[in-house]
């Protein structure tokens, strides 16, 4: 039997690739890919947890996240569609309208 | 597994708002282009039958679907003021989206479902609900920071919101999972009875409550998580950000309080200096740099960071009185906010933007009435008497002292006076400078009457804030 611990680090390495690849890559896809990443380090610490507690919740929490993930991937790529058209790019460098 | 029908009565406010919002975006193919206003009065009605419905349940108290929805005075308290900040927000949007050229039904829709969000998180009994309201309602404002969508700033808020909000939600999410694993549950009653038992000695819960509070503070704008703040309420539409600055803002604060007080409320000597260090992060970041702005909306941005620093002193007090304070603040800054931003909007129209304070340039020689109630905004938001900022404030920081913090209520009210200055030189620029141009306002009777309800609001909060404190003290959030 695979110990907890096992699924805690992937579920870390996971979480810490994806928090770093918000913070230093700079295509707006590749930044939702990496929040998506984030998104199932949490889900693999729940599915790890519910299975070692013999408890439900943490797999219903799960769904719940994934139908989420998918709202907000869609949500996501139509605001990156209407970026494009109003100026040509998705680099997070360029989006920089505003700033004080 | 018991089913009755009591359980669909007592989240009808929530089932009404929802199918509201859907015939909204049905009826939007119907109506033709110039009459888009009925479907705003259409949402203010759906609002208003939800209003009803809390309205009766108001004394309910009660736990359905498994723990999973709690209805409590609590919840009731800031369903009400959601409504009420929806009511206004779209009496403030009318004519404004008309100029804007956005005038789309869907817009009133994506308020509703908003609304609905925010009812959801408040009334949430278990990680799982705070998690699906927030995202509901963070998905809804995605949508709505980006609906000028043909230019640039307001679709650059919008996928900076969206990146900086995901990124958050995951964070949070994170910190939900190791806290389930700790605990076995994910109910806050449950996590509450776990961390009252004994003295938890787990790494694991510092970890997760420091991703809890940095969820959480992205979402109420605390420092340092606050960089998205200022870029987004600058490039929305100013009904939106009027709107994102108040009622999401009482929403997270609701929860961040429901969650502290009642899951982690055992543990409330780990968690205390970290939202104090941040309470006084965000006072000073806020109050500073909204100082140096000169685009009124970024100044109003950082004055909504300052202002939810000063929230957190509730949180941090806790028990009745800062409970109390909290919600009491949090209803009186949704009023005066709603209303500054009211004046903003109405100075839109044909070529002016109105986003400049020197925009404001001598408004009081030619349009003296929109001058006095921007004047009684801002002496609000800056707390000064005689108006409802002043109570709200002496209030948060009186749980302060009692608290035995006195520190902290004495830099909240520095901070105070250094707020003045910026809130003030709004009025100076309004009534000490010569106007250069006409004024040509944006007024409707819709726009008057929110303006009318928010500032008779402000001022009799101001002078009688008895009736507002007896509603709060009835809906002290109850631990046990």
């Amino acid at each position: 039997m695979v110990p907890l611990s096992y699924y805690l680090t992937l579920g870390a390495v996971l979480f810490v690739i994806g928090v770093v690849g918000v913070l230093i890559r700079k295509n707006i896809i590749i930044i939702l890919l990496s929040i998506e990443l984030m998104l199932n380090a949490a889900n693999i610490n729940f599915v790890a947890f519910s299975h070692y507690l013999q408890d439900i919740t943490g797999q219903v929490f799960v769904f719940f996240v994934m139908t989420v993930a998918a709202a907000e991937v869609a949500i996501g790529l139509a605001i990156i569609i209407a970026l494009y058209r109003n100026r040509s790019t998705i680099n997070v460098e360029d989006i920089s309208l505003m700033k004080w | 597994m018991n089913f009755s029908w009591f359980q669909l009565v007592a989240i009808a406010p929530e089932i009404v708002l929802t199918i509201g919002a859907c015939a909204l975006f049905l009826f939007d193919l119907a109506i033709p282009k110039h009459e888009k206003d009925k479907l705003g009065y259409f949402a203010i009605g759906i609002l208003a039958v939800a209003f009803y419905g809390s309205w009766k349940l108001a004394a309910v108290e009660t736990e359905i679907f498994s723990g999973m929805f709690t209805l409590d005075p609590y919840a009731t308290y800031f369903k009400m003021l959601v409504y009420l900040a929806g009511a206004i927000t779209i009496l403030l949007s009318m004519t404004y989206l008309e100029i804007e050229k956005i005038h789309l039904g869907e817009y009133y829709g994506f308020i509703l479902l908003a609304t609905a969000g925010m009812m959801v998180m408040v009334s949430a009994g278990d990680l799982i609900m705070i998690y699906l309201g927030l995202e509901l309602l963070s998905i809804s404002l995605y949508i709505m920071a980006g609906f000028k969508r043909h230019e640039s700033r307001s679709v650059e808020a919008s996928a900076k919101y969206l990146i900086l909000g995901s990124f958050s939600s995951a964070i949070l999410l994170y910190g939900i999972s190791i806290l389930y694993g700790i605990a076995g549950t994910t109910n806050l009653k449950g996590l509450g009875a776990f961390f009252a038992a004994g003295a938890v000695d787990n790494p694991g819960l510092l970890l997760s409550m420091s991703f809890l509070v940095v969820g959480f503070g992205f979402k109420v704008a605390a420092v340092p998580f606050h960089m998205w703040t200022p870029d987004v309420y600058e490039g929305s539409p100013t009904p939106v950000t009027a709107f994102m600055s108040v009622a999401p803002k009482a929403a997270s604060f609701a929860v961040f309080l429901r969650v502290f007080a009642e899951a982690l409320g055992g543990v409330k000597a780990h968690w205390q200096p970290i939202l104090i260090t941040l309470a006084v992060a965000t006072m000073v970041l806020g109050n500073v740099v909204a100082i140096v702005q000169t685009n009124i909306k970024r100044m109003l941005a950082y004055s909504s960071i300052a202002h939810a620093g000063y929230a957190l002193i509730g949180i941090i007090v806790g028990g009745g009185l800062g409970t109390m304070s909290l919600m009491l603040y949090l209803m009186i800054y949704a009023l005066m906010n709603l209303g500054a931003f009211g004046v903003v909007i109405i100075l839109r129209k044909g070529g002016m933007r109105g986003e400049d304070i020197a925009d404001f340039t001598g408004l009081a020689k030619k349009n003296p009435v929109a001058a006095v109630i921007m004047l009684i905004f801002m002496f609000s938001l800056a707390g000064l008497p005689p108006t409802a900022g002043f109570v709200a404030k002496f209030y948060l920081f009186m749980g302060a002292v009692e608290a035995g913090l006195v520190w902290l209520a004495v830099v909240g009210v520095l901070l105070s006076a250094v707020s003045a200055y910026y809130y003030l030189r709004v009025v100076m620029v309004m009534y000490m400078r010569e106007p250069g141009r006409d004024f040509d306002l944006a007024t409707s009777p819709a726009a008057s009457l929110a303006l009318i309800v928010t500032t008779l609001a402000v001022l009799f909060i101001g002078l009688y804030p008895a009736p507002l404190i007896d509603a709060t003290k009835a809906a002290i959030l109850q631990v046990p």
